[in-house]
């Protein structure tokens, strides 16, 4: 029908093969997938903190954060945790299958104000999986930023993600990695014991004017993380957050992750630690 | 603009003339209920001001339509939803809200079935008089002056005709005879008489200039509590506003299949328990209160703040439609005035 042709359509998902697939954890499991059409899968340009629509027809779509980074281009990274009827019946996708993607949504971080200077990343949880893309990010442009921080917390070793890599990337000596279990369930914990914030001790003397904070977790570890972040006097606008809601189109029309007058999805889900303050919802 | 004069004897002949642009719709009785539908002959139209119990928002995002189809092979989009129409009897507030719900649908990325549903309709604008519960002259949405095709101003002995695109001239010249250009002093002195016996007719009003700082300030008012404890979150006062756009989209396979189907996009509201609950079981919005309060938030401060000016065109629907009396009205009046309303 002629009142149809060519039309953009920002809601049409694209085939995409899922190349390989791991479990983390219990239940948490490790997917790379690349665009069918090869010429998309390079041209997928992103930046650290975006997310994309994941489909399953039949299933449904919901968002995921990217966790893999675009200096290395070609094939997407994520980290997903199962939990609902879309997650139930990716969890079930065999190495090969076909899922469908499409994005990349919302703003990212903001690179501009880490470049040249120190940055302190701190991840909870599940919240190192956005976080991933900007840690790998710094470390593949590593000559463009000065001291790199990175504070994980997990509940316990079995709880904790990436282990291999992020034990690996501790070796190095440009990246000063602290990493903490709430509690020790295994015996054989190295690290240090304790919620994420009492990493904040081992810290060396930061300075607040050169400092960039970035931060994802559970909704409970923003208050204590930021309490820790002022009290090393980090500027408000220098803390950066990225938050979850529900979002149903990614790009600004279905409504469900309004709040105020931003959409979670086009305006973040980054958001700084000064915009929680002005949109009382946010956190 | 130009705006030419029309005798009322030729309205039905230049109404139903319109079929070569279109399909017909307006406003019509179905069951008993007033609505936007195709119109087959004259007399179904309903031209006389009363509001149709959904508004326009129906035919421009649809209830529920089918986004996609899918199968092994991938998705498909179904712009089956597209027809050529000229929606005739739409009022001022109907066209405002149409031209609210442009800001978020047609902004990049254009939501591309809002955007051809829109491409392809021609809206016929007629007059009202106000009903009970319009608020539309506290909204400044009593009048229009962009957004339609044609525009019918009704009074009695002639209708002034605005001209509002080019497409609507070409209507014009279908029946070039029945339009005159000469809009005489007389004639101009009529239609300021109309507009001010409209003005005085209206019951209702209220000065939503300064609801964004009233919302801003009551963040933590115990109102949204009152009125959460009586809200039914049922969710009409949603699916009769002109401006609100939520949606929900879901994937429905075809009988005795799991891998061919359809994935649909319907109407959603803030109001349900559900809206902002994520996988895993956190509800950010666990609270009726906190719902509503999102509600008049989006409604009355953040549309203008982003926009310009308040999402709500004072079409008076909630007014009618909430069986608990939760509207703009009442909670407007309440925060304003720090007290809940008299049971």
């Amino acid at each position: 029908m002629s009142l149809s042709e060519q039309i953009e359509n920002p809601f049409l998902p694209e085939p995409a093969r899922i190349v390989r697939q791991y479990d983390l954890i219990k239940d948490h499991r490790f997917f790379q997938i690349r665009f069918i059409d090869m010429n998309r899968a390079m041209s997928f340009d992103y930046v650290p903190g975006q997310f994309a629509m994941l489909s399953i027809p039949g299933v449904g779509e919901a968002p995921f954060s990217i966790s893999s980074t675009p200096s290395r281009p070609g094939i997407l990274e994520m980290g997903i945790r199962r939990t609902g009827n879309l997650t139930r019946a990716l969890f079930k996708k065999k190495d090969n299958d076909i899922v469908y993607l499409r994005g990349p949504y919302g703003n990212g971080f903001k690179i501009e104000p880490m470049v040249e200077r120190d940055i302190i990343i701190v991840a909870g949880g599940l919240g190192v999986i956005p976080l991933r893309s900007i840690l790998y990010f710094v470390l593949d442009n590593r000559d463009q930023f000065d001291e790199l921080y990175f504070l994980y917390g997990a509940r316990n070793p079995n709880e904790f993600l990436f282990k291999n890599e992020f034990f690996q990337i501790k070796a190095r000596e440009d990246i000063d990695c602290l990493y903490s279990v709430d509690k020790d369930t295994t015996g054989d914990w190295t690290e240090n014991t304790g919620v994420v914030t009492s990493l904040f001790q081992k810290l060396p003397k930061i300075d607040p004017q050169t400092t960039t904070a970035v931060v994802c977790g559970p909704p409970i570890m923003y208050k204590f993380v930021i309490k820790e972040l002022l009290k090393l006097k980090i500027p408000k606008n220098m803390i950066q957050m990225t938050l979850e809601r529900r979002m149903k189109c990614g790009v600004g029309k279905c409504g469900h992750c309004a709040l105020d007058h931003i959409y979670t999805c086009i305006d973040g889900p980054i958001f700084t630690y000064w915009d929680t303050l002005h949109f009382r919802e946010l956190i | 603009m130009r705006i030419l004069k029309m005798k009322p004897d030729f309205l039905k002949e230049f109404l139903m003339g319109l079929e070569g642009f279109g399909a017909l719709y307006g406003p019509k009785r179905q069951s008993g209920i007033l609505k936007y539908a195709p119109i087959e002959s004259y007399d179904e139209l309903v031209l006389d001001g009363e509001n149709t119990l959904l508004p326009l928002k129906r035919l421009f995002h649809p209830m529920r339509f089918d986004m996609f189809r899918f199968d092994s092979r991938g998705f498909e989009a179904d712009y089956s939803i597209f027809e050529k129409r000229v929606i005739i009897g739409v009022h001022p507030c109907e066209i405002h809200g149409i031209l609210k719900l442009d800001e978020v649908f047609l902004v990049h990325p254009p939501d591309p079935y809002y955007a051809g549903l829109r491409k392809n309709s021609a809206i016929i604008g007629f007059s009202c008089l106000p009903a009970e519960n319009a608020l539309c002259r506290s909204t400044g949405t009593d009048i229009v002056a962009e957004g339609f095709d044609l525009f019918f101003v009704d009074l009695t002995d002639f209708y002034l005709v605005w001209v509002g695109s080019s497409f609507g001239y070409d209507m014009i010249l279908e029946k070039e005879d029945f339009f005159d250009e000469n809009v005489t002093h007389e004639d101009i002195q009529i239609y300021i008489e109309w507009r001010e016996k409209r003005n005085r007719m209206f019951k209702k009003s209220f000065n939503f200039r300064d609801m964004p700082d009233i919302i801003e300030l009551s963040y933590k008012s115990e109102i949204w509590d009152y009125f959460g404890k009586k809200c039914l979150s049922c969710g009409q006062c949603t699916m009769v506003c002109p401006t609100c756009n939520c949606y929900n989209v879901t994937d429905v396979l075809d009988l005795a299949t799991e891998t061919s189907g359809r994935r649909e996009r319907m109407w959603d509201s803030c109001m349900f328990a559900d809206y902002s609950l994520v996988a895993g079981g956190h509800n950010f919005r666990h609270a009726r209160a906190d719902r509503l309060k999102l509600w008049y938030t989006h409604k009355l401060k953040a549309f203008a703040h982003k926009y310009g000016s308040p999402a709500c065109v004072g079409c008076g629907r909630c007014v009618e439609t909430c069986p608990v009396d939760i509207n703009v009205l009442t909670v407007s009046e309440a925060l304003t005035s720090c007290e809940v309303p008299e049971e």
